[in-house]
């Protein structure tokens, strides 16, 4: 068995946090860790688009100006890290997901997001959709930072803060679901910070 | 339960520190006492696992400071925003322990098995850690290799083993750039290391010297590539780079 | 700081974030049962082949990922599930781990 290390606590600080808010196996930070699974991107927003694809073709795409002209809303959340760091009432800038996916008809059940740098994740449709996930590019009353994400990043707050993918370039509408790359590794295909669902099988 | 000395594997081990001395402000010395400690080679590092009361665990890697033979030490430098560096270098204190897996690494060391190579070693702020552990031992065994050692650092109170340094005799030369600030009168280098530093202090090509640079990522990127432009083989240079930000 | 990047094209600045195979040395001892760091790693996606060392290394993640310092590409990941470590080695063509005894042990991916 580890021995304690005396006078050890780590960054986080649960004194008065309501529990409540706090899912299981998870410690508060007042930080913003950043984790990062390969190198930060760098693209040009005058070469940046966002886009919807479906079968294997672009269904839409915005370019950065058109999606800052989009309307856009300050939003709160709690954030979870799979790796046990939790972050309460963080302030983004953001783009709902159901703006940009009610310009695409269609046929799809799951979306893989997919980002500069290779990265990629899957979600439900259903857990993109009706106000639960964005596209935010603002962080904290300021542009969001590339080693956050910038120039945006996918924000899925109700599920492990992977499923929210930095420097997101689009959506792939799929009819079958395919595990993208944390998925794929060992980790949870859902990923419910609620219901604890770290790894794969949990 | 102690770990097991079984050769080939590492294992986790209690280590209990036997000392805490203050190198600068903001770095520290650290040495351990250890039931199973067989001993490493220069250049090595170990990882350290810190594991607070309500379960939550930590572990980062830190550089050997001391040489082979003598007892384990660390030297850790306390990172801004850091979540181990600062419980290291502030909070543990003599009689505390700590968890420790080691030695680990074969490629960043220094044995002083080739003679006829001089060593040129190229530190940026805490990086310096490992070279200490390459210089002491060079001093052990009684070598005479030749060796530079171009130490980059802020400013001069960040100088890590500054005394130490300043010793260093038989063949082996510190050369510091202090890139933030310089006292009144200093007459060594300023600013970061470039093309410029390198040419002057590093040993000529034909030489067929070793390098070693260790540092922030980089500070390690740029010196490393400054030495292939001068002309160094790139497999006659070794690095090892630290988190932490950016360059001194 | 200079403005200097490493990886491929314009597309990557300097990367503070990134380590090098040292760091993940205790980690690669324990999965393997030996010393890694001076192993060569040859990519599967470019060929290049590479000390361990050498390689770019990313430890704040879900797990671990260690890429080919020449294209970028993920040559292995070590996610840790409590006690287990649950590695991929896909992204290597092959690995070659200096022998405890004498020579060099390989393995290689077939093709």
């Amino acid at each position: 068995m580890s021995p304690i290390s005396r006078g050890f606590h780590g960054r986080h600080a649960d004194a008065d946090v309501d529990p409540s808010r706090v899912p299981p196996g998870q410690y508060v930070t007042k930080d913003f860790p950043v984790l990062s699974a390969g190198p930060t991107p760098h693209t040009p927003l005058e070469n940046w688009t966002f886009s919807i694809k479906q079968g294997g073709q672009t269904a839409k795409s915005w370019s950065w100006q058109e999606i800052r002209d989009l309307p856009s809303r300050e939003v709160t959340a709690d954030i979870h890290c799979v790796t046990k760091w939790s972050k309460l009432d963080t302030r983004w800038q953001a783009v709902s997901l159901d703006t940009l996916l009610a310009q695409v008809e269609r046929e799809a059940r799951y979306v893989l997001a997919f980002s500069d740098g290779g990265y990629t994740t899957n979600l439900p449709l259903a857990d993109v959709t009706g106000g639960q996930a964005w596209l935010a590019y603002g962080y904290d009353g300021a542009p969001l930072q590339p080693e956050h994400g910038g120039p945006a990043r996918l924000l899925v707050p109700h599920l492990y803060f992977w499923k929210s993918a930095k420097w997101v370039r689009g959506l792939e509408l799929l009819v079958d679901d395919e595990p993208g790359f944390w998925e794929r590794y060992g980790y949870n295909n859902y990923g419910d910070p609620w219901r604890e669902q770290r790894y794969a099988g949990d | 339960m102690a770990g097991t000395a079984v050769r080939g594997r590492l294992t986790w081990q209690v280590a209990t520190v036997a000392a805490v001395r203050p190198e600068t402000a903001s770095v520290r010395t650290i040495e351990l006492d250890l039931q199973d400690w067989g001993g490493h080679q220069a250049g090595q590092h170990v990882d350290v696992r810190l594991t607070a009361d309500d379960g939550y665990v930590a572990e980062r890697s830190y550089s050997i400071a001391s040489a082979p033979g003598e007892p384990l030490q660390l030297t850790v430098e306390r990172l801004e925003n850091g979540e181990v560096s600062p419980y290291l270098t502030e909070e543990l204190r003599a009689g505390d322990q700590i968890e420790i897996r080691g030695p680990i690494g074969g490629y960043f060391v220094w044995d002083g098995d080739d003679a006829s190579t001089p060593l040129l070693l190229v530190a940026g702020g805490s990086g310096v850690v490992p070279f200490r552990s390459m210089l002491r031992h060079r001093a052990r065994i009684g070598s005479n290799v030749p060796v530079r050692l171009l130490y980059s650092a802020r400013r001069l109170p960040d100088v890590i083993y500054r005394t130490e340094l300043d010793m260093a005799g038989d063949g082996a030369e510190v050369i510091y750039t202090l890139t933030r600030e310089q006292p009144p009168g200093w007459a060594g280098h300023s600013g970061r290391v470039d093309a410029a530093l390198l040419t002057e202090v590093a040993w000529a090509p034909d030489r067929r010297p070793l390098a070693f640079v260790c540092g922030p990522t980089a500070f390690v990127e740029i010196v490393a590539g400054e030495l292939v432009s001068l002309g160094y083989p790139p497999d006659r240079i070794k690095t090892e780079r630290y988190g932490g930000v950016g360059a001194p | 700081m200079t403005d200097r990047h490493d990886g491929p094209g314009d597309l990557y600045g300097p990367d503070d974030s990134a380590l090098d195979g040292n760091a993940i040395g205790g980690l690669l001892h324990e999965v393997f049962g030996t010393e890694m760091t001076t192993a060569e790693a040859t990519c599967a996606h470019c060929g290049n082949t590479a000390l361990v060392a050498e390689a770019l290394a990313y430890v704040r993640a879900p797990g671990t990922v260690m890429r080919c310092r020449t294209c970028t590409s993920v040559l292995a990941v070590v996610v840790r599930r409590q006690e287990i470590n649950c590695v991929d080695l896909s992204g290597l063509a092959a690995l070659n781990a200096l022998s405890e005894n004498s020579g060099r042990r390989s393995a290689h991916s077939g093709t």
